[in-house]
């Protein structure tokens, strides 16, 4: 078996929210007077998960508690978890950005972290001075840099640019050489962060494909990363990080599987799960299922282009509800609205009361979307001030094809044109 | 499966305050010498004079003081002619400010860097004060040059060679004075950037008390030893004895200057270790 290359034990990482860091003056001073009487520092007891969509009672929260884990010489180990979950605070402990409240860890061989490209590129030097400082600042010395140059330069394909500054640079070129350097780097231990998320498609692919290589060659990769694809890809172990506690460790199948049921997702038919997350709500009514479906009330979240289709709601009302309306967004996939629906009659809004007890409201519309990928986004609010009572955003996804549903004539382009189809009469005439 | 001993890094949240980690600072030197030459490049790129922005400042700064405290103020130099007198003290003193400003800025301005990759972080100022080095030293050849037009042209000038091979010692000196209060600053402003606004006017005042441009037989003996507490002053006036064979020298000073600035250094280096660690989240 291979060698153990990193150690984790009992890590905790321990932030005070507000105002200035980890710390104030007072408990500064508490502090060293707990020191000063030799007794074990007082906040270290304190402090609460790290929860961000609940309002705690103390000022100290722990970003990272109890992390423990193992990492194998060759393994490339995918973290995953939510915003906030405490990823890139244990990417940045790892990387010796800051250091741990509790706990320790070993590591053996020389790490590279990769939190960002480009780190320390300045914009007035040229994009040679640049690849040997910013070479220098991660770790590497000044002949391995020399020696690796040609094949940066190769790698990052802005030979014609390479004695200009790099505030000249377009910003593709500027990640290009960035990345370029970082590519070469010869490290033992590689930490990347979600460095993918920028640049095109190319050269995330580079970027997957250099990884992919760096671990074949035997070295240990660590990869943060909201993209399961990828991490499916190249990862052969993940931890799964939930509110800066390790819920799981083992092998990547088994964490995307864990990481995707934790999420609060809607059930396979629809139903809004009961404790599923709500930024706004009043409490006095939820939203507890929603289906899109065919004329035969077919729940689908795949229709053909021209098909009708019919938004099902169910709301249950737990204290009746007067003068309100239900809203009704369509969004593309990036989340920019482009129907917005609430019930009217004869270019009037209609509000209605709800009792007590479980609503079915059926939506029909009168538009023909294009093929595409849409969201959906509801919401019940009171008419008069606004006040939400229920809204959940992009709850629901679905797509429209470009085959036809009742004619031979399906969608004919391929580029997107816009997101609807309006009824429309065209009439000719020369002169 | 086999347990490994030999970790190479080991981190807990607390370490020896001693820890020096002078070594991997030297592991990293070629770093430290792409950082000057960054500094050096890039500071004067898109200008129309370039590197002469050396010369011209202490010129001018020179020429007005020699205006105002020498032909106006009708203040003594020393037996020293006044425009030597003060190019000499802005010559140096200029080094110091300048290191301890950009020292005490490390932290602050290297946030985006520090909170990305690890490297030794002292390698900042270290750059910082080598890079002031080869200013200080073009400005030198000024300084020279002016020199030796009034050694040519008057005899006020006894430049005592014996003592010179200490000017490069005293510069040494001077760079690590200004390196440890500079991370010293740069370790509280972390926290708390009320630091930053009193080192601005401390510089200014501690000028007036170092002996730029007064020298240190204006004032009364008493006083005279008091100033001497502050290494720059007491340097300021051992580099005019050497140059000019006009000034305080004394071993004495010298020795407390030495200590006072090994002791600062040592002292500026725990609070930076315990800094550095954790200042990602202060600042």
């Amino acid at each position: 078996m291979s060698q153990k290359v990193i150690q984790v034990t009992n890590l905790g990482k321990q932030y005070r929210l507000g105002q200035v860091g980890t710390t104030t003056i007072s408990d500064d001073l508490k502090r060293l007077w707990y020191k000063i009487k030799g007794k074990d520092d007082p906040f270290l007891k304190i402090g609460e998960e790290n929860d961000r969509t609940k309002k705690g009672g103390s000022e100290y929260v722990w970003a990272l508690k109890d992390i423990s884990f193992d990492v194998y010489q060759g393994d490339v180990l995918g973290i995953v978890g939510k915003n906030g979950a405490g990823k890139s605070t244990l990417l940045k402990i790892l990387s010796r950005t800051t250091v741990p409240t509790l706990g320790e860890y070993k590591i053996k061989g020389r790490v590279a972290s990769l939190l960002e490209v480009g780190t320390g590129f300045h914009p007035d030097l040229t994009g040679r001075e640049n690849v040997f400082l910013n070479g220098a600042i991660l770790g590497m010395t000044k002949a391995e840099i020399k020696k690796n140059f040609d094949e940066i330069l190769d790698f990052s394909g802005v030979e014609r640019y390479i004695d200009t500054p790099v505030k000249r640079y377009s910003s593709g070129m500027y990640v290009r050489l960035a990345f370029a350097v970082a590519a070469h780097l010869k490290p033992e231990i590689l930490i990347v962060d979600e460095v993918l998320s920028v640049g095109d498609q190319e050269f995330q692919d580079k970027c997957l494909g250099k990884m992919r290589s760096v671990s074949e060659s035997g070295r240990t990769v660590l990869f943060v990363s909201h993209n399961l694809l990828a991490v499916k890809q190249l990862c052969t172990k993940g931890i799964f990080l939930k509110n800066g506690k390790l819920v799981k460790a083992g092998t990547t199948k088994d964490i995307v599987e864990e990481y995707l049921s934790d999420d609060k997702q809607l059930k396979s038919d629809g139903t809004i799960p009961n404790d599923f997350y709500r930024e706004f709500t009043t409490g006095e009514a939820f939203f507890r299922r929603i289906v899109l479906t065919d004329l035969n009330d077919n729940s689908l979240n795949r229709f053909a282009f021209n098909q009708p289709f019919k938004v099902r709601l169910q709301l249950e009302v737990l204290k009746q509800i007067k003068d309100v309306a239900i809203n009704i967004n369509i969004t593309t996939s990036l989340g920019e609205p482009i129907i917005f629906s609430v019930d009217s009659k004869d270019s009037k809004y209609l509000t209605r009361t709800f009792d007590e007890g479980i609503h079915e409201i059926d939506v029909m519309f009168d538009f023909k979307l294009l093929p595409n990928n849409y969201r959906v986004t509801i919401g019940v609010h009171y008419f008069k001030d606004g006040i939400t009572i229920d809204w959940l955003e992009n709850i629901y996804q679905f797509k429209i094809d470009k085959i036809s549903y009742n004619t031979n004539e399906d969608y004919p382009w391929d580029t997107l044109h816009g997101y609807i189809e309006p009824e429309s009469t065209w009439s000719y005439k020369k002169i | 499966m086999e347990e490994n001993t030999n970790w190479d890094i080991i981190v807990k949240p607390k370490s020896s305050l001693f820890q020096l980690n002078l070594k991997e600072v030297w592991a990293y030197k070629d770093l430290i010498i792409l950082m000057v030459k960054r500094d050096i490049t890039s500071v004067y790129k898109q200008t129309l004079l370039g590197p002469l922005w050396m010369f011209i400042q202490p010129i001018f700064i020179t020429a007005i003081y020699t205006f105002t405290f020498s032909s106006s103020a009708g203040l003594s130099t020393d037996g020293i002619p006044p425009i030597l007198f003060y190019l000499i003290g802005q010559t140096f003193w200029v080094y110091f400010s300048d290191s301890l400003n950009k020292t005490s800025n490390t932290f602050i301005s290297n946030a985006a860097v520090f909170g990305k990759v690890y490297f030794p972080r002292l390698v900042m100022p270290f750059s910082v004060i080598i890079s002031g080095l080869v200013k200080l030293g073009l400005q030198i050849c000024l300084l020279l040059v002016v020199y030796l037009y009034y050694y040519f042209n008057t005899d006020q000038l006894h430049p005592q060679l014996a003592y010179l091979i200490l000017l490069p010692v005293f510069i040494i000196i001077m760079g690590i004075f200004s390196l440890s209060l500079g991370i010293i600053f740069s370790s509280f402003t972390t926290k708390y950037r009320d630091f930053t606004f009193l080192l601005g006017f401390a510089i200014q005042l501690l000028m007036f008390l170092s002996f730029v441009t007064f020298p240190a037989s204006m004032f009364s003996p008493l006083n005279q030893k008091i100033l001497m507490i502050n290494p720059i002053a007491s340097l300021m006036e051992a580099i005019k004895f050497i140059l000019t064979g006009h000034g305080v020298f004394s071993l004495n000073y010298i020795i407390m200057a030495m200590v006072t600035t090994t002791a600062l250094f040592f002292f500026s280096i725990i609070i930076f270790n315990k800094t550095e660690k954790s200042f990602m989240d202060t600042v």
